[in-house]
């Protein structure tokens, strides 16, 4: 079951454009960048244990990297340019911030990254760059050629979603490299007890410096790709709402294990728009289901297999 | 006389209006278990956090081998050989023993950035892992989950976890503490052998366990040094007594 249900998963996600309508195929892509979001801020919270509640701002940075990267809203940035230079911005942004804010702990760090990502919020939202608090539309996508010939037109859908497909695979490859290394094995000691780490010798502020630093470069790399598949910027991508929507899909999914943030983001976007269609009063529903989740699934959904058992066969040796 | 590896200087420590540690003067050599005793709230713990560098001295120095150590930070002391344990079991609970002890023993090696490879692959801290969980009896229970573990064999982990960053120094908090006789009698063999090639310095309540295997004891009391020298000195210092009122020791 544990195998099977993720090939499964993958098989359907390849065979969607095939069957299903251009909405669907929209509206999958924006989950697949939404993961990649999730992901990121999954090696801060689930595996680390840096309950961080600023993630947008990383994210947001790199949407603007492809409004300003661009000549003007209607010329097209070059790929291969602006992509590494939106996730050196957003790594670089997280790197400063976590200089900072890694030297705090608890609930004063999750008060200082909000405040921090609040900060970067107002920046644009007062200032004329990109467009101030009406942000700025992006008529043309960034050109992906080789030479004269045009890799990937991130126009046509059917292209976009399978290159988000393969952004999604990179990173989860990617962070479970991570996860397996002997950098994810501290990040997994700091978290279950960092005074330990301490004492056994582990530089804990470098590494959780470090984790902050990729996971705001990964979430750069989302962000920068919902810029071009929205094709508009504005500062709500950076704003607190944002950072909260994605804490909760990597709690509805499940904390630590890379594919919680992935059923998370499935979840969270797909129950919004059913919610929406059935209801301007969606958020209650939402509300309701995340309370839901939480009482009756506390490990997310990823681990509702495990949760259904122990009701089944409560432990009796407890 | 054995050369000194590990050298405390006029160490006081504040909290407030309270001296926790309160000019203490304190050697600790090469191949020789230096017991720390006293009441509660002596100082003790205060002062193994001073020489792990979990606090800072008010005043006072702490010298490595001759060195002067820079301000206090516990992964620097610890890289540079002094290992300690905690008077509560501080264990990694979600992790399994062997897991405790290799990712103990990772803290040294180079190459934590290599991301491409398998912290289990790495033989290094495995081979680290595998004779640290020997050496205190634990072999067998190396899959089991740190929080499944009795008390005793915790405490047992605890002191593997040091040994796995081959310290040259040991600062052990209390490592009997709540252990049933037998563990005890264990650990303390234990420690008669790692104090060759290594500094030992050896909190505990268990006086029975101390004047055993302590090579020199020092007692404390509301933060200072109250006697010190061999077991058979302190055990006819009067002072001692006095401050253990009439506990026989």
């Amino acid at each position: 079951m544990r195998r099977v249900l993720p090939l499964l998963a993958l098989l359907a996600l390849a065979a969607l454009p095939a069957i299903a309508g251009k909405f669907y195929v929209e509206l999958v892509a924006k989950i697949m960048i939404m993961a990649v979001f999730a992901m990121s801020l999954d090696l801060l919270v689930g595996v680390t244990g840096l309950v961080s509640l600023g993630h947008a701002a990383f994210f947001g940075l790199a949407s603007y990297v492809v409004a300003l990267a661009a000549p003007d809203s209607y010329t097209a940035a070059n790929l291969w340019t602006s992509l590494p230079l939106a996730i050196a911005a957003s790594a670089l942004l997280a790197f400063a911030i976590g200089a900072l804010v890694l030297r705090t702990r608890g609930v004063y760090f999750i008060m200082v990254t909000l405040a921090f990502s609040q900060m970067v919020y107002f920046v644009f939202h007062d200032t004329k760059i990109g467009g101030g608090s009406d942000g700025t539309y992006l008529y043309a996508k960034p050109e992906a050629k080789l030479g004269d010939w045009t890799l990937v037109d991130f126009g046509d859908s059917t292209q976009f979603y399978y290159t988000m497909l393969g952004l999604l695979i990179l990173t989860f490859a990617f962070l479970r490299l991570v996860l397996a290394s002997r950098f994810g094995h501290a990040l997994a000691g700091i978290r279950s007890n960092e005074q330990r780490m301490r004492a056994l010798g582990f530089n804990t502020y470098a590494y959780k410096l470090a984790a902050f630093t990729l996971a705001g470069a990964i979430a750069g790399l989302a962000g920068y790709f919902a810029a071009v598949q929205f094709g508009f910027v504005n500062p709500e991508m950076l704003s607190w709402h944002q950072s909260a929507n994605v804490l909760l899909m990597v709690i509805l999914g499940g904390l630590g294990n890379l594919f919680g943030a992935i059923v998370g983001a499935f979840a969270f976007i797909l129950l919004q728009d059913l919610f929406s269609s059935l209801t301007k009063h969606w958020l209650l529903l939402m509300g309701g289901f995340v309370i839901l989740v939480v009482m009756l699934l506390p490990g997310g959904l990823t681990r509702a297999g495990e949760a259904w058992r122990t009701w089944r066969m409560p432990a009796r040796d407890a | 006389m054995l050369e000194p590896v590990l050298t405390a200087h006029n160490l006081t420590r504040r909290f407030g209006g309270v001296v926790a540690v309160d000019d203490v003067s304190l050697e600790i050599r090469h191949g020789e278990i230096h017991a720390l005793i006293g009441p509660n709230g002596a100082g003790k713990s205060t002062l193994i956090n001073l020489l792990a560098g979990e606090l800072t001295p008010t005043s006072g120095t702490i010298a490595l081998r001759g060195d002067p150590l820079p301000r206090a930070r516990p992964h620097r002391r610890a890289r540079l050989g002094v290992g300690r344990t905690f008077q509560r079991s501080n264990v990694f609970r979600d992790f399994s023993a062997f897991e405790n002890c290799r990712l103990a023993a990772q803290a040294w090696l180079p190459r934590t950035w290599a991301l491409h490879e398998r912290a289990s692959r790495c033989a290094v801290s495995g081979a680290a892992a595998t004779r640290a969980l020997a050496a205190v009896g634990l072999s067998a229970r190396g899959d089991v989950l740190a929080e499944a573990l009795s008390h005793g064999e915790r405490r047992e982990l605890e002191i593997a976890m040091c040994l796995a960053t081959e310290p040259s120094v040991l600062l052990l908090d209390e490592p009997l503490a709540g252990m049933a006789a037998e563990e005890s009698q264990r650990v303390l063999e234990l420690l008669r052998q790692l104090k060759t090639g290594r500094a030992i310095l050896l909190v505990e309540h268990d006086m029975d366990a101390v004047f055993a295997v302590a090579d020199v004891i020092t007692v404390m009391a509301n933060g200072a040094v109250l006697a010190s020298g061999s077991p058979q000195t302190v055990r006819n210092d009067v002072g001692v007594r006095d401050a253990y009122l009439g506990e026989p020791i």
